[in-house]
């Protein structure tokens, strides 16, 4: 680990000066991804802005919605009897992801802002374009079971880890930011993290300097009819192969009024199904139709040497996934 | 820097990158707490922060001054074991006792977390008040402790007895 300036600041615009006038500066909240980086020497900071004690609120907006300060940890927000009730699809992601220990430590903003990687973007002795803007990629002709089959290019084709972001993607969160001068945007998650492109090293559109502070969920009509299910090599603690986060609404008549779908471990950031979604809209459940809707978004899929198996891996999940969310008695309209 | 650790006050000087598990086994001689992987994946180093489990070996030290740590050593003594330390001695719940320290912080904050109500992806009903702790509610809350000597079916009696439930003896698993 390089040597570091530590700062505590007390409030978030003493921490986004910070943040914005200092070089080589990187936020800390729980550390889980950060610190396990810093120690490989892939981030080097020069300065680390400690944010871990500030924005903590989970509050209801006005109309309905949720506002959960970006840094509350991952377990509070799992355990908020809101979240629990009005949006357990995100509950259900969270806590399918990492341990309890991890849960504990990581807030909502790091499990956002963690790098999307891979065991290359790790090893030193490989070549990694994230690390090395240009040095080439290793990955392309190494084990790639775990690796990209949607919005890869030749210059990167590691995952987005997070189960949280993909629940979030379905659930069209908005990702609050505040940068310096104190200006305020508002992103919708899946707009925040970047496909690589040429420049694989630019994950997210943040600017220098910004910090996430919150992410409010809006109303929806999911909470009865709403999974989150996770496939990995075993059966807790470990990445997803693949991952799936689906939300059915129904129509009195059977039909499907609005259908939410987002993917995981098969990009370089979640993968909201919006070709499938489109898919789905309007039509009456079927297991054929739910195929149809997993053929149309993977038909733009490029798998790797030994990760062509998640292509079907994922159809079948979606498939039983809404499968199961159709057949679900539900008690109140 | 100051800490407070098994109620005990310390003070220090250290530089910003030692991790609260250097801390404690390197400069402050309690290594009851492990260093297993030191990058995440073990749970061998998990100690209880404010009765919270975490883990010490990507905790950066200087994080953690004004907060209430407690180690394996605040536990339990070889003359007072703490009941989850009997547990795992009837239970036969180690063998090489590398990963015991933080097997036994962490089913401590799994018990707090229990008791607060917090739901794990084994939990059926998000909405339900309280949860069962059954064993499968364990496997899944522990799943961030590895034991390379495989002592889990042990570990999973252990913690379900000190959760005040009756192990199943002898069932399938």
């Amino acid at each position: 680990m390089t040597p570091f300036r530590y700062e505590k600041p007390a409030d978030v615009t003493k921490a986004i000066a910070l943040g914005s006038n200092t070089p080589a500066t990187k936020y800390l909240a729980g550390g889980t991804n950060l610190i396990d980086l810093m120690r490989e020497t892939i981030e080097r900071p020069e300065t680390l802005v400690d944010v871990s004690h500030l924005t903590r609120e989970i509050r209801d907006i006005d109309g309905g919605g949720l506002h959960i300060g970006a840094g509350v940890k991952n377990t509070a927000v799992a355990a908020h009897r809101g979240v629990r009730e009005r949006y357990p699809l995100l509950a259900q992601a969270i806590l399918s992801g990492a341990s309890g220990q991890i849960r504990n430590m990581a807030s909502v903003g790091g499990n956002i802002m963690q790098r999307t990687r891979c065991l290359y973007f790790y090893d030193d002795a490989a070549r990694c374009n994230k690390r090395e803007t240009g040095a080439g990629c290793d990955a392309l002709q190494g084990f790639t079971r775990n690796h990209a089959i949607l919005g890869s290019s030749a210059s990167c084709v590691a995952t987005h880890p997070s189960d949280m972001c993909v629940a979030l993607a379905a659930l069209d969160a908005s990702v609050q930011l505040e940068g310096a001068q104190g200006t305020r945007r508002s992103v919708k998650l899946t707009e925040l993290h970047r496909l690589p492109g040429d420049t694989p090293e630019i994950e997210t559109a943040l600017q220098p300097g910004e910090l996430i502070t919150a992410v409010e969920l809006h109303p929806n009509p999911f909470a009865n009819r709403c999974s989150y299910r996770k496939v990995r090599d075993r059966s807790s603690f470990a990445f997803a192969l693949v991952s799936v986060a689906a939300a059915l609404d129904l129509a009195d008549d059977g039909s499907i009024r609005e259908a939410r779908l987002a993917l995981g471990g098969v990009a370089h950031k979640p993968w909201r199904a919006r070709s499938a979604e489109v898919v789905l809209a309007g039509k009456l459940p079927s297991e054929m139709l739910f195929r149809q809707a997993a053929d149309s978004e993977l038909s733009a899929a490029r798998p790797l040497p030994h990760n062509a198996f998640k292509i079907e891996l994922v159809k079948r999940v979606i498939v039983s996934s809404f499968a199961a969310l159709a057949r679900r008695k539900v008690t109140s309209a | 820097m100051h800490f407070a650790i098994n109620a005990r006050s310390y003070d220090v000087e250290l530089d910003t990158r030692t991790s609260l598990l250097d801390l404690l086994r390197d400069h402050l001689g309690l290594t009851g707490t492990k260093k297993g992987c030191n990058q995440g994946a073990c749970g061998a180093c998990t100690v209880l922060v404010q009765g919270e489990r975490i883990i010490s070996c990507l905790a950066l030290a200087v994080q953690y001054q004004s907060c209430e740590i407690t180690t394996i050593e605040g536990l339990g003594t070889p003359d007072a074991l703490h009941v989850l330390q009997q547990a795992f001695i009837e239970h036969d719940g180690f063998q090489c006792g590398y990963c015991t320290s933080g097997q036994i912080c962490s089913a401590v904050g799994l018990a707090h977390e229990l008791q607060n109500g917090v739901p794990s992806a084994a939990t059926a009903d998000l909405t339900a008040g309280a949860i069962e702790p059954t064993a499968e509610e364990v496997r899944e809350r522990m799943s961030g402790n590895l034991c390379r000597c495989g002592a889990y079916n042990g570990i999973v009696d252990a913690v379900l007895e000190f959760l005040g439930e009756t192990p199943e003896a002898g069932a399938p698993r």
